[in-house]
């Protein structure tokens, strides 16, 4: 009679080891297929260039494109190598991203929320959209970023200003390099006064949407700190074209100074029509009166023409800044497309470059990897002098340029002059500052998607 | 007091506009019956027209600048405009900065042709064709014309400013005896106001004194019966589009110093204008003009601040409160004819 060993025992260890055996390769496979969302599995890796094709913003997402394309030139070695070249990080070398050749998609965001997430979807799902980079509109940046963070995908914001996009609508897949309505008003606020003085009576008008908001809070706290006086914050539709019926009572108001919180063709019109009232040659208190425009742009400030000089404001970033990595930038672009990068493009390169960046340092595509990367990096050569993108609410940390409309400019493109740099100290405030969505305001957990 | 004054005066200038596209509207509506949707197009392609003539002014040749570098480090491009070859620099500079004025002369036959083109071309083949063939294919055709300004000109606004002899404003308050300052008004506003007036009367006079006009009145009133006379009443009506088109191009062309013209800035317009036409009531001339500077004066004071503060957003639907009032209590609208739009 033989002995048999099968005992009920050692039928469940075998048949567990066995169990385990099998599944093993099967969680590895299903790992490596689906570990995140459009994980690149060729030699070539797709990113998505959600902007402004059509609408109000065309020609600054005409901007933003070209950047993007100039980018991905140069991530896969050709042209002059661009920023790379200064960017103190030396992972990347021109042989695209972890050895995968850069290609893109564009979609057409319409400057419209709706639009923007539909085509940001369609890049991710149809066509393997590993990021999603893009903006000129806090609306739309602020809706894609939330549907980036449930895809799966990381975004990296085009130009997006308001303090919500990294403030109260702060996403974990989400990172903002562009400049805010915070920095803005802490820039601001110290050089007009300088200029000004601080005894000032400032009338706001306020385009009527989240951007505008933020950056009326922001200017009126920083110049309020400094001793201005707000005499009063009139909501615009943004819709408007006319702005006279709004500018009109300002002198009656008794201010001295108009803050115009808009932007594109809000800011174009409403600065006209503020220059046609001759709002500009009177004297209110003893004083010149004077016009602020928070935000600048290049692309703006040529639709206002000559109404621009001598006004105030503020970007991220401008073609004649003298430092290594904007030169390279402006040599780059102008000699490709025969003009000066405006900060659009510059911000929407720069995302591009750290982007690629930060998953060559983290040696994965994996969202949350690129994330780790990102956080808390500091790094410089990227034209605004060392930056920090901070961990804490995915904001870059960086100098930001007080500008004035120039006198006599000597091109379609030299339309502004910068002030001054102010440094980066001086526009950081806490992650959980109140203007920023208070304590209340989490990024969440990052997500890899798939 | 002066706020009221103030506001006034912002809503003549807004009423001007409103009522010059609004007429041009009825015009084409009372004579051929079509609602032309694209009517606001033809307010864009006006304020285009001085972009151009301003463009054409402005050709230039271009010089190296050894003393001064671009951004590349490469000596400067200077253009100098060929005014300046042809009749020295400040002569140029003097006709360069009459751009907007000078470009009347060219706008009006380029709007004429534009009007008749399109006529003759699209919107003929949908005179027996409902209403709403009619909205789609003329807001179609809005469409298509914005792009195809975007695509020349880019979609930025284009600063097209007034020559510096009407800059600045005017102390209106200081004429009245109050404290400077309390009412300004911009010289180019009050130029825009009285042209508009000047336009409007021009229209008016042609229909009620000339013998053409009033062969369209009585084709408006009786199309049939004026056929039968033998009158070619077809041909007439074509050249009221090409009219009406001018008239549109002309308010966009004085326009463009007021706001820079972008490509969808005929469509601000047209929603407004529609609105407009409606409370003055369908085909009825004097009723457009008096809705556009009514509603136009309301919106204004409906901008206030003192008002906000009591009705927020106020500002964003007074014209549709007003239109909704209106027409509840008058349902064919301020001056409407019976009859009209009715069949």
């Amino acid at each position: 009679m033989s002995k048999s060993n099968f005992t009920r025992r050692g039928l469940l260890k075998t048949s567990a080891v066995a169990g385990a055996g099998l599944a093993l390769p099967t969680i590895f496979t299903a790992q490596s297929a689906h570990a995140f969302t459009n994980e690149p599995t060729g030699g070539t890796v797709t990113l998505g260039f959600n902007v402004p094709q059509t609408g109000p913003y065309a020609d600054e997402g005409a901007d933003e494109l070209r950047a993007y394309q100039l980018a991905v030139e140069h991530l896969n070695g050709g042209g002059d190598g661009g920023m790379l070249n200064t960017f103190s990080s030396k992972e990347l070398d021109g042989t695209g991203i972890l050895g995968k050749k850069v290609e893109y998609v564009t979609g057409d965001t319409q400057t419209k929320s709706d639009a923007a997430r539909a085509s940001a979807k369609s890049m991710i799902e149809k066509d393997g959209a590993i990021m999603i980079t893009g903006g000129s509109s806090s609306g739309v940046a602020v809706a894609v970023q939330a549907l980036c963070q449930e895809a799966g995908v990381i975004f990296m914001a085009g130009l997006t200003h308001s303090n919500d996009t990294t403030g109260k609508d702060k996403k974990a897949n989400g990172f903002r390099h562009f400049f805010n309505s915070y920095m803005s008003g802490a820039a601001l606020a110290p050089v007009l006064a300088n200029a000004y003085g601080k005894d000032r009576k400032a009338y706001h008008l306020t385009a009527d949407y989240n951007w505008g908001y933020t950056t009326e809070e922001a200017v009126r706290a920083s110049t309020e700190a400094m001793g201005w006086e707000t005499v009063a914050a009139v909501k615009t539709p943004l819709t408007q074209t006319d702005f006279s019926s709004y500018i009109a009572p300002v002198l009656q108001s008794g201010a001295d100074t108009l803050v115009l919180n808009h932007y594109g063709g809000n800011m174009v019109n409403s600065l006209t029509n503020a220059v046609q009232f001759g709002l500009r040659d009177k004297q209110v208190n003893g004083k010149d009166f004077q016009i602020v425009v928070p935000l600048y742009s290049r692309l703006m400030a040529k639709g206002a023409g000559a109404n621009v000089k001598g006004i105030f404001g503020s970007t991220n970033w401008h073609w004649s800044l003298q430092d290594a990595g904007s030169k390279a930038f402006v040599k780059s672009f102008g000699t490709k497309y025969g003009f000066p990068p405006s900060q659009a493009a510059h911000t929407t390169y720069v995302q591009t470059l750290l982007y690629a960046d930060a998953v060559q340092r983290a040696g994965s595509f994996a969202p949350c990897a690129v994330a780790e990367a990102l956080e808390d990096f500091e790094f410089d050569g990227l034209g605004n002098g060392k930056t920090l993108y901070r961990g804490a609410d995915h904001q870059c940390f960086k100098d930001v340029l007080v500008v004035k409309g120039k006198e006599n400019p000597t091109s379609e493109f030299d339309l502004l002059e910068i002030v001054e740099v102010t440094p980066a100290e001086q526009v950081t405030y806490a992650p959980d500052h109140p203007q920023m969505g208070g304590p209340e305001a989490v990024l969440g957990a990052c997500n890899n998607g798939a | 007091m002066e706020a009221i004054i103030l506001q006034i005066l912002n809503g003549l200038d807004k009423g001007s506009a409103y009522a010059l596209i609004a007429l041009g509207l009825t015009l084409i509506f009372g004579t051929l019956g079509v609602v032309n949707f694209a009517h606001g197009a033809l307010f864009m392609i006006g304020a285009f027209c001085a972009v151009t003539f301003s463009r054409i002014l402005t050709l230039s040749r271009t010089v190296i600048d050894e003393t001064q570098t671009d951004f590349l480090g490469n000596p400067l491009k200077v253009d100098v405009p060929y005014l300046h070859d042809l009749f020295g620099q400040a002569t140029g500079d003097a006709i360069i900065d009459w751009a907007v004025p000078l470009s009347i002369l060219f706008t009006v036959p380029v709007m004429m042709f534009v009007g008749y083109a399109m006529e003759r071309g699209l919107i003929k083949h949908f005179y027996n064709r409902p209403h709403a063939d009619q909205i789609l294919v003329t807001f179609g055709l809005a469409i298509v014309l914005q792009e195809v300004i975007k695509y020349f000109y880019g979609a930025n606004p284009i600063p097209t400013p007034a020559p510096q002899a009407f800059a600045g404003s005017l102390d209106f308050g200081a004429l009245l005896g109050f404290d400077p300052n309390l009412i300004i008004y911009p010289y180019w506003r009050i130029i825009y106001f009285v042209f508009s007036a000047i336009i409007i009367g021009a229209v008016f006079a042609f229909l009620q004194y000339t013998t053409f006009g009033m062969v369209v009145r009585a084709g408006m009133a009786d199309r049939e019966t004026v056929g039968l006379l033998g009158i070619n009443i077809d041909k007439r009506f074509t050249i009221m589009f090409g009219l009406a088109a001018a008239v549109a191009g002309l308010a966009g062309v004085m326009y463009t110093p007021i706001n820079s013209p972008n490509y969808h800035m005929g469509m601000d317009f047209l929603v407004l204008s529609f609105v407009v036409v409606v409370v003055g009531g369908m085909g009825s001339l004097p009723g457009a003009v008096l809705a556009g500077f009514l509603l136009g004066i309301l919106e204004s004071f409906a901008s206030m601040r003192e008002v906000l503060e009591i009705l927020p957003g106020l500002n964003q639907i007074i014209i549709y409160l007003v239109a909704i009032i209106i027409l509840l209590t008058r349902p064919r609208g301020l001056m409407g004819r019976k009859g009209v739009m009715e069949d």
